[in-house]
Formats: C-alpha cells, sequence, structure tokens
C-alpha cells in the first residue's frame, strides 16, 4: 500500500507464500518510497531484513478502519490466519479479543472447507446463500470439521446446507468474541473474509445491523500501517 | 563416558534421549534467558544451578543419600519444605516446564490436562528424569483435579489441601501437615524435633528474605534485572540446597543494589512495567517472560507459584513447641492464594496491592492450557483490574512454539495499548 499525502495511489496483494520477504522485496521494487512500515505475522522478518518500524495487524485495522470510516467504534476482521475483534474510538484500540492458535473461524478454515466440499471460495459462499435448509457443524476444529463434513457428504446430505452449516459455525465463534468484548456502532467487516457475501449476510442478520466494508477489505491493514508511517504513531 | 553419562546410566536412563532432552531445553534457555544483554555477572550462579540440575544436583543428592537422608520429590509449593528437612530428608521440587517431554507424558495421560503435568511425568515415562529413580517419596497435593488423580497412578503421598478458607478447611490442612511429618518421621527414621524445626524455619525465612529483597529491587525503574533473570533465580530456588542458594542470592542482591546506584539495567526508564500473574514458570518453560520482554517492556513481578506465592509471608518463629511450631507452618502455607480456593478473594487483593507496590503498567494472566482454576479465577482478576483501571490481557497457553505468532501478536497489541 501506498500512501502520498492523504491519497492511496496504489496497492498490491499477494500470497504470503513459501518466502515472504522475497515477495514483499519483489513488490516494493515497483515502487519509490520514503518511509516503511510492516505489519502482520511477518512483520519481524520484515523489520530485521528491510529495516523498518512495525505495528501489530491489530493496531494497524484499527487505523485502518478509521480511515475507511471516521465513526467506526468495533472492527471484525477474519483474515487467514486468526479472527479478532477490536473496539476502537477516534482510531486508537480500546480493547480486543483474538481466537488463539488453532484455525478455527478464520479464512483458512473457509478455504479448507470448500475444497473439501469440491468448491472454489466464491462458489462456496454463492451455494450457501442458495441452501434451503441447513446443518449444524459441531467441530470447531478444522481437521474435525474436515471429517465430520466428509461424513456429512457420505451420508448424502445436501452440499447446500453443509456450506449453510460452515458459515454459521464461523459466525458463532465471532458472535462469541463479540460477546466479550461488547460492541458499538458502527462496525466495520474487513479481512478477506468480508469478501464473503454469505458471511456478511449472516453477521448482519444476527446484528440486524448494517456492517460497512470497505471496497478492498483485505487492504485496511496494509493502509493502517502506510498511515502509520506517515504519522510516525 | 563422562561421569554423568555414567551416573544416569546406573540410574538407568535412556541416555541418548536425555541428552536429546538437554539439548531441547539448552536451546529454548539460549533462544530466551541467553539472548539478553546486560546480565548482572550474580546470574552466572543460577545458570548453572539449572544447568546442573540433571548431573551436579542429583550426584550431590546421591552422595546425601549414601549418608543416610532422604530425598523427597514435590510437585506444589504447598509442602512445607521446613518439616521435611527436619528428619534429615532433603525435598526437591520436580514440576517439568518442558515440550520435549510432553508427548511421552500424553501415552499415558489424557491430552487435555495441563502441559506442567503431562511435562513432569513425561520425564519419568521416558526414563530422562534422574529424580525418580533416587527419589525416596513422591509427595502430591490437591491443588487440582489432573494432579491429584495422578497421584493414584504413582501411589504418592497425598496432602489435602482444602478447598475453601474456613475453620474447618484450616483444622483438615493442619492435620494433613501432622500427618506429613509422621510420614517423613516414618521414613526416614528420624523425629522432627523443635529444635531441629526451629532451624529449619529459619533456614527457609532466610531464604523467603533473600527473595524478597531480590524483588523489592526490581521496584525501581528501570529494574536492575529482567523479568527472565528473576525467572531463573525463582526457577533454581526450587532446585537448590536452600541455604547454599540463599548465599549467592545475596551476593546477587549486592551487585544489583550497586546497578541500581549506578543506573545500569537491561531496560530504559519509562519502560512499560508488567506484571505476570496466574500460572507458575518451571524450569524450561520461559515463553512467556521471553515474549514480553522482547516486545520492549519490562516483567516486574511474578504474582505466581514462581514469584510472590513461594517467597512472601514467612513463618512464625516465635512458636515455643513442636505442637506450636506445626501450627505456625500450617498457618503460613495456608495464605498461599492457589486457585484453588474457593471464593479466593485474598488473591485479588494481593493483586491489587502489588499492582501499587510495583507500578505496574499492565497485567498479563498468564494460565497454562486446561488449569481451570486460573483459567476461570481470570474473569475476576479481569475486572477488579478494570474496576482499578489496570489494562490486562490473559493468555493460555502450553509449552509448544505453534502458538508463539498469535500470542506474538496479543502481547505487542497490548503493550501497544499502554502506549
Amino acid at each position: 500500500m501506498i500512501l502520498e499525502d492523504t491519497q492511496f495511489s496504489e496497492f498490491s496483494i499477494v500470497d504470503t507464500g513459501v518466502d515472504p520477504l522475497a515477495n514483499s522485496k519483489e513488490i516494493l521494487d515497483r515502487y519509490d518510497f520514503t518511509k516503511i512500515v510492516a505489519t502482520g505475522y511477518g512483520r519481524y522478518l520484515a523489520q530485521v531484513h528491510l529495516d523498518c518500524p512495525v505495528i501489530t495487524e491489530i493496531k494497524a485495522y484499527a487505523f485502518g478502519a478509521h480511515y475507511f470510516f471516521p465513526e467506526c467504534r468495533t472492527v471484525i476482521d477474519i483474515g487467514g490466519q486468526d479472527s479478532k475483534i477490536i473496539r476502537i474510538s477516534d482510531g486508537k484500540v480500546l480493547d480486543f479479543e483474538m481466537n488463539d492458535r488453532c484455525a478455527a473461524g478464520t479464512g483458512k478454515f473457509l478455504e479448507v472447507m470448500a475444497t473439501t466440499l469440491g468448491y472454489t471460495i466464491d462458489q462456496f459462499w454463492r451455494e450457501a446463500l442458495q441452501a434451503e435448509d441447513t446443518i449444524a457443524i459441531n467441530s470447531m476444529c478444522t481437521v474435525f470439521a474436515e471429517s465430520e463434513v466428509i461424513t456429512l457428504i457420505s451420508q448424502g446430505k445436501d452440499r447446500q446446507s453443509i456450506s449453510l452449516g460452515l458459515h454459521q459455525s464461523i459466525l458463532n465463534r465471532i458472535m462469541v468474541m463479540m460477546g466479550r468484548t461488547g460492541f458499538d456502532d458502527e462496525i466495520v467487516f474487513a479481512g478477506g473474509v468480508a469478501k464473503n457475501k454469505c458471511m456478511v449476510h449472516l453477521i448482519e442478520k444476527r446484528l440486524s445491523k448494517q456492517l460497512l466494508i470497505p471496497d478492498e477489505p483485505q487492504i485496511v491493514g496494509a493502509v493502517g500501517a502506510a498511515l502509520a508511517a506517515q504519522s510516525n504513531k | 563416558m563422562s561421569n554423568h553419562e555414567k551416573m544416569w546410566k546406573a540410574l538407568g536412563l535412556d541416555v541418548e534421549l536425555h541428552k536429546e532432552l538437554l539439548g531441547s531445553i539448552d536451546r529454548t534457555f539460549q533462544q530466551t534467558v541467553g539472548t539478553q544483554k546486560d546480565r548482572p555477572e550474580g546470574m552466572e550462579y543460577f545458570d548453572h544451578a539449572l544447568h546442573e540440575s540433571h548431573s551436579g544436583r542429583v550426584a550431590e543428592l546421591i552422595e546425601a543419600r549414601k549418608k543416610g537422608k532422604k530425598f523427597i520429590g514435590t510437585f506444589c509449593i504447598y509442602v512445607p519444605e521446613e518439616i521435611a528437612m527436619a528428619a534429615d530428608a532433603i525435598p526437591v521440587a520436580l514440576c517439568g516446564g518442558t515440550q520435549f517431554s510432553i508427548p511421552y507424558g500424553e501415552k499415558m495421560f489424557p491430552r487435555d490436562i495441563c502441559p506442567l503435568i503431562k511435562s513432569t511425568f513425561g520425564l519419568a515415562l521416558a526414563k530422562i528424569c534422574p529424580y525418580g529413580p533416587i527419589k525416596d517419596l513422591g509427595v502430591g497435593e490437591t491443588t487440582c483435579d489432573a494432579k491429584k488423580k495422578a497421584w493414584d497412578v504413582v501411589n504418592f503421598h497425598v496432602m489435602e489441601v482444602p478447598q475453601k478458607k474456613g475453620k474447618l478447611d484450616f483444622d483438615l490442612w493442619h492435620q494433613a501437615v501432622i500427618e506429613f511429618k509422621e510420614k517423613v518421621e516414618e521414613l526416614t527414621g528420624r523425629k522432627v524435633e523443635s529444635s531441629r524445626l526451629n532451624k529449619t524455619i529459619k533456614t527457609m525465612n532466610e531464604k523467603r528474605l533473600a527473595l524478597q529483597r531480590l524483588n523489592a529491587l526490581r521496584k525501581n525503574d528501570p529494574p536492575p534485572l529482567s523479568g527472565l533473570d528473576a525467572l531463573v533465580v525463582m526457577q533454581a530456588a526450587l532446585n537448590d540446597e536452600p541455604a547454599r542458594f540463599t548465599e549467592y542470592l545475596h551476593e546477587l542482591n549486592e551487585e544489583l543494589e550497586e546497578r541500581v546506584g549506578k543506573g545500569v539495567s537491561p531496560f530504559t526508564q519509562g519502560m512499560k512495567r508488567i506484571m505476570i500473574s496466574g500460572c507458575p514458570s518451571v524450569m524450561g518453560n520461559w515463553k512467556i517472560h521471553a515474549l514480553i520482554e522482547k516486545a520492549g517492556a519490562a516483567v516486574v513481578i511474578d504474582e505466581t507459584c514462581t514469584g510472590t506465592r513461594y517467597f512472601e509471608n514467612l513463618v512464625d518463629n516465635t512458636a515455643e513447641d513442636l505442637t506450636e511450631q506445626l501450627r505456625a507452618l500450617a498457618d503460613r502455607y495456608m495464605k498461599i492464594n492457589c486457585a484453588c480456593f474457593s471464593p479466593n478473594n485474598e488473591r485479588l487483593d494481593a493483586i491489587l496491592k502489588i499492582v501499587k507496590d510495583y507500578s505496574v503498567d499492565g497485567v498479563v494472566h498468564y494460565v497454562l492450557q486446561y488449569c481451570h482454576g486460573y483459567n476461570v479465577e481470570a474473569i475476576r482478576v479481569s475486572s477488579i483490574l478494570k474496576q482499578a483501571m489496570i489494562p490486562n490481557l490473559k493468555v493460555e497457553t502450553d509449552y509448544s512454539t505453534e502458538d508463539i505468532g498469535q500470542l506474538r501478536t496479543r502481547i505487542d497489541a497490548f503493550l501497544e495499548q499502554l502506549d
């Protein structure tokens, strides 16, 4: 993410891959920049090799969400590696909850489940939205949920219903975290899973509220880091 | 084959696997404690004590046993060491803090019990604990369900730690202390006499005072030693011979007093001051302290069994006869605010006092995975800290490194909040 004055000029998204450092260097070579801040799980790798300050993605998402929606007080971030609820005020973190250790409640969970069901990620949520019925998925663990899904498929259960059930299991996980932190309006939904329209629909329905979603929900953290670089915060 | 290797072989250990264990613990030590800068010179003794815990210290115990002493393995700071020592026994805490032995522990014990128990029993089951073969008695206690059922498996003497803090409960604990005295007397064939007990009470009180002096020094801004180093001292406290430990600790304390005078510290003034509260970090486990201090904050006090709960409160040494001494001991140990008690309000009061005394900026409530007592008590801890406007973060984790990325993010974000 490149920030010039108050405008974001360009951004680039790549998979972490097996060599995140080489990936980020390749992108950085394409741009001129005066300051850089790293965030996310690879931040310390970047700190050492790119000689830059770091902030956590929690702070970065708070900055980023505030930038896109200044009235934001709660951020739901569901990314590949974890999911978080962040309570903010004026872009400052007040409190947060984060799922720990396993992939339950993350984008990775959805990715694995889509593959198990023979869908692409987009097909997965589209099919789930069309489900007439739902099947409760009890396992939170990705590994156990996968065998649960395989069992359901072998019982001849409807794939759309299983898909909806899987989305609902993530919803339940998110609601537990929101119950712990509490939440205020406005609520911003960010991270890659915010592109999943079934997830958006389910959260909005459960909360009876409209979520604010940036056009590019995956870059909110990078925007936050760029803002931190600019303001030296 | 070195002398220590011969000793391990004679004890029936799996010498090759034991080598791997020591290598694994040493790597963790070097990556955490070992990477620190500006360590006090006096830490050398305590580093050495940890490194010798499976060699020199074991050889020392074998020698003592040849001279007729008995060796008692303990697993909780609730066991009154004074009594064992007065009957010519040597008590040593044997809790395991290494991930290395957990897969071996899981061969017998369920996966979903705390890592401390799995690590401890894993060491024994894998034949890589040199203390097991020389142990004359194992003493367990009833501070949690998993532990108390584990003692049944290995046929230990079990001290009943009550679940509440009323009069009935104190009487029960007092009786458990008396029974423990009788048990060690039976083991060693030596009576616990009042004059001997007076001496061992003095020895242990002096050890506690030395630890209190060390921790008082951590109140300085910046503290003269890191939280990791203070933890190393505490881990050595659980293993080392008490009088010798106290002597070296006073040497370290004197050096630290000088460092305070000269303003020498691994930290800079004004660095965020963190209290770790909750479960113990026993030898092999430096995970949380290292994460917090690498993230740029100072751990200034531990409200844990490897912290204040071990060294606060002295045993009243004005008691005049054995009966009174045993009651004084029961009294002192009953003041350890373990989360096994319901309710445990004294712990909450203690936490608030420590926060004030040590000018704590934030509290990390450390829960070993599946430790229900501390995990649930965290709700009340968090609530009283919130009321006192002290930021706090609960982390639940085991000894493995699989969650390091997430933990680092949470701890870093918590520290960012303190800015």
